[in-house]
């Protein structure tokens, strides 16, 4: 692997950049490998790169049915926090938070990571005790929440001008998440990307899989892709919303629902925002871009949904939300809107887990599983090389359904 | 945004609408003869295909009923809607 650095950008500077390698290569795709892994958006990649370098299983084949890092790790709003609610997730997500800080210097890929607290404007009596309740679940596993006053939260946020007393929700007051952070999605696939071909992963762009293979055993035995049969021991699904078409194929029902979030931009202006902030009472959140556009999301779709657009009344919805706190956004002209289908469980926690296939793993019902990727993808990898989950991934288990041990998490979207 | 045809107001808004939810299968008649693991997929599994899915609307700012919807998860076509379950 060519390591990039700052004598490295001299060096190709005097060749006048052309001697740079591909950053993974393109290899013909065979058929047998040790372990498959469809889809290469964040947690396939991630779960392909600590295969590699954790567990030194190399011969495997990332099988992405577009192009890389063009799935839902493109298509949220690269929000990563550790706000959560239950004593499951919070340590899940208070490593995976850490392990981004990290990952820069671990991937040797400029991410852009940027420290950005994150604010909850707080404008219902309800939504203060949930964040005070929250505050004091997160004090014990080492995230952070604080109160701060409506003065305080006006002198932090100037843009924030309504949300006044003669207002339809006052705000009565906010919660400081100091652990927050933004960064750059391409560079998050594409370095994870990079790292495990250099270990020897193999990525295959453009090779979709129709269905999943059951050898007489029952066990899983591989995949049928578009270009081909491809057989392995151990298949594992990370393809987000697609997760049902995928098990469908071999008659495994799981309890997930496909559904929209999205997320739009507007055209770039001068810094205005600095934090990444947060309305759960509206539905509506919003940070600003190092290119200067605010990133803006806010609540699902309603109903199951396998679409990528923006339907219009969840767009207008989201607009008119922002536009009661941040009345001179009214002025910021829109640029692009997106959205992706991500699957979310009955509990509306992750599922990493083992099926009832031998052999097949899911890593599904990620909502909001872009801060999730570093630690998801670890957990992902430890159950393909060891058949076990880790500590951190073991609570969202398929079983936890089976005993209704349900590990039922209202902070897993941030607009709720 | 969907236009739902109430079968008492009239094609309406989806913004009139609360959504409920997937339309369950009938619950189970006699539940002791239900195995814990049925019971379970009743309850957590609804079908998710790309295609037909039948959910449950409630015309909350409208006649107050709750409706079956027959939808499709890529198009968002609709070609049922009926009162009750
Ligand atoms: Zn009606």
């Amino acid at each position: 692997m060519q390591r990039y650095s700052f004598l490295s950008l001299c060096r190709h500077a005097l060749g006048q950049h052309r001697g740079w390698a591909p950053v993974w290569r393109t290899r013909p795709l065979r058929d047998r490998y040790s372990a498959i892994i469809v889809g290469a958006g964040g947690h396939g990649l991630a779960a392909a790169y600590h295969l590699a370098k954790d567990h030194g299983i190399t011969d495997v084949a990332v099988l992405e049915a577009g192009w890389l890092g063009g799935g839902n790790v493109a298509r949220n709003t690269v929000t990563i926090r550790s706000n959560y609610m239950r004593d499951e997730s919070i340590p899940f997500y208070v490593k995976s938070v850490a392990m981004y800080e990290a990952l820069t210097r671990d991937l040797n890929f400029n991410l852009m990571h940027s420290r950005r607290t994150m604010i909850d404007v707080l404008q219902t009596w309800g939504m203060v005790r949930d964040r005070r309740r929250r505050r004091l679940i997160m004090d014990i596993y080492g995230s952070t929440y604080r109160d701060i006053d409506v003065a305080e939260l006006r002198r932090r946020i100037p843009a924030l001008t309504g949300g006044g007393p003669g207002s339809r929700l006052p705000i009565l007051g906010a919660a400081v998440h100091t652990d927050a952070a933004v960064n750059r999605h391409d560079a998050v696939a594409w370095g994870y990307a990079r790292a495990a071909d250099a270990m020897g992963v193999e990525i295959h762009q453009q090779t979709p899989v129709r269905t999943l293979l059951r050898g007489a055993d029952g066990a899983i035995a591989g995949v049928e892709t578009a270009r081909g049969p491809v057989r392995a021991p151990v298949v594992a699904l990370a393809v987000s919303g697609h997760t049902t078409t995928l098990t469908e194929t071999v008659g495994l029902r799981l309890p997930l629902r496909t559904i929209n979030l999205t997320a739009f931009v507007s055209e770039p202006v001068k810094p205005v925002v600095d934090v990444v902030v947060n309305c759960p009472d509206l539905g509506v959140y919003l940070s600003q871009s190092d290119k200067g556009e605010l990133v803006i999301g806010g609540a699902t779709d309603l109903g199951q949904s396998f679409r990528r657009d923006i339907k219009q009344s969840v767009f207008e919805d989201t607009v008119a939300a922002m536009l009661e706190l941040f009345p001179a956004f009214r002025r910021l002209k829109l640029m692009r809107q997106w959205g992706g289908h991500l699957d979310m469980a009955h509990d509306a926690s992750p599922i990493v887990s083992a099926t009832d296939i031998a052999g097949l793993i899911v890593s599904a019902g990620w909502w909001g599983g872009y801060k999730a990727i570093p630690a998801g993808g670890a957990g992902l990898a430890h159950l393909i090389a060891t058949g076990r989950p880790d500590a951190l991934t073991a609570p969202f288990g398929l079983n936890r359904f089976r005993h209704l041990d349900y590990v039922i998490e209202t902070g897993t979207t941030t607009a709720r | 945004m969907l236009v739902l045809d109430c079968p008492f107001c009239g094609p309406r808004n989806e913004s009139e609408f609360a959504y409920g939810g997937p339309a369950l299968a009938p619950r189970p008649a006699d539940p002791s003869a239900v195995s814990d693991a049925d019971w379970v997929d009743w309850l957590t599994v609804p079908p998710n295909p790309m295609g037909e899915v039948e959910e449950r609307w409630w015309h909350l700012r409208g006649c107050g009923a709750w409706l079956t919807v027959r939808r499709h998860t890529v198009t968002h076509a609709v070609t049922e809607v009926r009162l009750g379950r």
